[in-house]
């Protein structure tokens, strides 16, 4: 599925500094149940979010007028458990672009970057100097620079370069897809497929 | 040079390597529910692309099937629209098609070992993080997403980076009333539920040479809950007595050569992983989880552990207890049960049934527990009854529920109310996971059993003979 192409985002940031964040937070398994990928973010971080009446937990972040943004930094340990992609639906669906964390579940975060949600692992001070910018000023802008690898804290200039694969960087930037590829390469895995020992 | 057994078999299903990039993945054989495809399948309709090889491609409905009268219509509309939508997406492709009602239908991770899709030295994938389970065949095995799922189907590839190896070493006898799901729990807790991120597995030593098949899978089914990809453990006779003469094992010289290349599947002595742990299986005690991820487990006899003792931050750490309704420093013996549930893609086998029964044979179920029995497939259910287990459920007071995914997820109807206790045999914690406010503790059958008929967490090791 296409998805926008991504360069430099500047916004400000949305922080939820808990640990070990699953996707069954992100989006619990009753709403897996659509055959479209239309609406996920509605139910992005549900039961963090809403009570059982669905009124709004004030006390969420989400809830809170003074955090907004296209960037969500996550706890250490972001987005473990299921490997349903309707997690990185969700936050993509919801309006962010960009997670942030000093570090991803796996499959969490291959999943993000074939949708086109930016994964930034930083380090564990950087995730820090982040949080602690961000409670200083709700406003606080990050620039994720994916050209030059590098995220920054605009208020405090407090700059650190991010590990991103040269093929998946080139495809976010130009919003392509790995089926553009695969299909692309058919005859040959055809040939491969062919010759396997079993 | 000196390969690993991750090695040979990632290896030799390299299409191609991209520079600076991952690698293109040959997938053997790809596994398919209902939750999962949908969109997958709306993506090759919408670029106009087939699935290249329907025939190493496996449907089976199983995440939202209900659990009893599977006869009669799906109530829920979203859930019946999902299972009808993996029905006429595997028709229009030609694709192997085990729905609600089929005699195959069961969990994906149960019936693809049963059938003999499950194949040592094999790729396979499947939209569902639990496909580790079938590393125990010693087969690269890991779930994917939807985005990957429409890959496999169109182009029967995925492009990864190869993980890091590690290998995890248990020498030693388990102690009795210890299982491979306390095994894997033990492990889990040592390493976090991040510590194998990045990571493939492979467990190795004699605890899990004189693991059966069943026991096997338990284990590398939960590789994924210390964050690995998956797991794997070498193929030998045990394997092969399993693997021969299933349904869709190979054949006659087919099955010859398969014999030859599963016997090449080990890892060279002089092999070297990136990360190595061993320990000793005497220590490792029955397992129960008190908090929100696989990773807070301890020995049942044990006390919570307080948050300076344990890896990570001390907020995450209260948040956690207080959702549970326990405190730190606490005994977990004797805490209340209202659910117990065993099934699921960790812990439906017939093993588990055998277990669970061996506990409450002669004794009757707690007045103050539900409990859910849910094979993982029909062969189970079948097994279940021919082995004169669902007599000793009944007189003690439990009845059987048909195959399917049932309260690990909650995606159907079987969920534990807000606020209750289950002891379950599923793999997942996490808040809500089990019903929106359900409270979980991750056990084994043994523990489950224990629970189911006195009422309370309770040691199985004092209920066995």
């Amino acid at each position: 599925m296409a998805y926008d192409k991504f360069n430099i985002l500047k916004s400000s940031a949305v922080p939820l500094s808990i640990e070990n964040v699953d996707t069954d937070q992100i989006i619990p398994a009753r709403f897996l149940k659509a055959t479209e990928r239309v609406g996920f973010g509605d139910n992005l971080f549900r039961d963090w979010r809403y009570n059982s009446d669905d009124s709004p937990k004030a006390e969420f972040v989400l809830n809170n007028p003074l955090y907004s943004g296209k960037i969500l930094v996550g706890g250490k340990n972001f987005g473990s458990g299921s490997s349903r992609e309707h997690a990185a639906w969700a936050i993509y669906d919801y309006g962010f672009r960009c997670v942030v964390s000093s570090f991803f579940a796996d499959i969490f975060k291959g999943n993000c970057l074939n949708i086109g949600v930016l994964p930034v692992q930083v380090s564990p001070g950087f995730a820090d100097k982040i949080f602690q910018a961000i409670e200083a000023d709700p406003k606080t802008e990050l620039e994720v620079n994916l050209p030059e690898q590098t995220i920054c804290i605009l208020s405090t200039g407090d700059k650190e370069s991010f590990d991103i694969s040269s093929y998946k960087k080139s495809n976010m930037i130009n919003g392509f897809d790995d089926i553009d590829y695969l299909v692309n390469i058919k005859p040959e895995i055809q040939q491969f497929a062919s010759n396997l020992p079993i | 040079m000196s390969n690993t057994l991750f090695d040979k078999v990632w290896d030799s299903h390299v299409v191609r390597k991209i520079e600076g990039g991952p690698d293109v993945l040959f997938i053997d054989r790809h596994m398919v529910h209902e939750v999962t495809s949908p969109v997958a399948f709306l993506g090759l309709k919408s670029r106009g692309l087939k699935v290249l090889y329907p025939e190493r491609t496996f449907a089976t409905a199983d995440h939202n099937t209900p659990t009893i009268n599977q006869h009669l219509p799906v109530a829920d509309p979203l859930s019946a629209n999902q299972l009808k939508a993996l029905e006429s997406n595997s028709k229009e492709h030609g694709i192997s098609y085990w729905g609600l009602g089929h005699q195959k239908n069961g969990i994906v991770h149960v019936v693809g070992p049963e059938y003999g899709i499950t194949q040592p030295g094999a790729t396979i994938v499947c939209g569902d993080s639990h496909t580790s389970t079938h590393g125990a065949f010693g087969a690269i095995a890991f779930g994917i997403g939807t985005s990957e799922v429409e890959m496999v189907l169109t182009t029967q590839c995925i492009m990864q980076p190869k993980p890091k190896k590690m290998r995890i070493n248990i020498n030693g006898e388990l102690g009795k009333g210890v299982t491979p799901k306390d095994v894997a729990l033990f492990i889990i807790s040592q390493l976090s539920t991040s510590g194998a991120t990045g990571y493939f597995v492979e467990y190795a030593g004699e605890v899990f040479e004189n693991m059966s098949m069943e026991g096997r899978m338990t284990v590398c089914n939960l590789s994924i809950e210390m964050g690995a990809r998956g797991g794997m453990i070498a193929p030998d006779e045990t394997t092969i007595n399993y693997v021969k003469g299933r349904e869709f094992s190979p054949k006659g010289e087919a099955w010859d050569r398969a014999l030859a290349y599963y016997k090449s599947l080990k890892t060279d002595a002089d092999a070297v992983f990136d990360k190595e742990y061993t320990f000793d299986g005497s220590t490792i005690e029955p397992m129960i989880t008190y908090g929100t991820n696989p990773g807070m487990g301890m020995g049942i006899s044990n006390a919570i552990p307080k948050a300076g003792e344990v890896e990570g931050g001390a907020a995450t750490f209260a948040k956690s207890l207080n959702y549970m309704g326990f405190q730190e420093g606490e005994a977990m013996m004797g805490k209340p049960v209202d659910y117990v549930f065993i099934g699921s893609c960790t812990n439906g086998r017939i093993e588990d049934f055998r277990a669970f029964a061996s506990i409450v044979k002669g004794r009757k179920k707690a007045d103050n527990v539900t409990a859910w029995l849910v094979p993982g497939s029909h062969i189970v259910e079948k097994q279940i009854q021919e082995e004169g287990l669902l007599d000793i459920f009944t007189e003690a007071g439990f009845t059987l529920r048909q195959p399917g995914c049932s309260a690990c997820l909650a995606m159907n109807d079987d969920k534990i109310p807000a606020g209750k206790y289950a002891v379950s045999t599923s793999n997942r914690n996490f808040e809500g996971r089990q019903g929106p406010g359900s409270r979980t503790m991750l056990a084994s059958p043994l523990v489950a059993a224990a629970a189911a008929v006195t009422g309370v967490v309770t040691d199985p090791r004092t209920l066995i003979q």
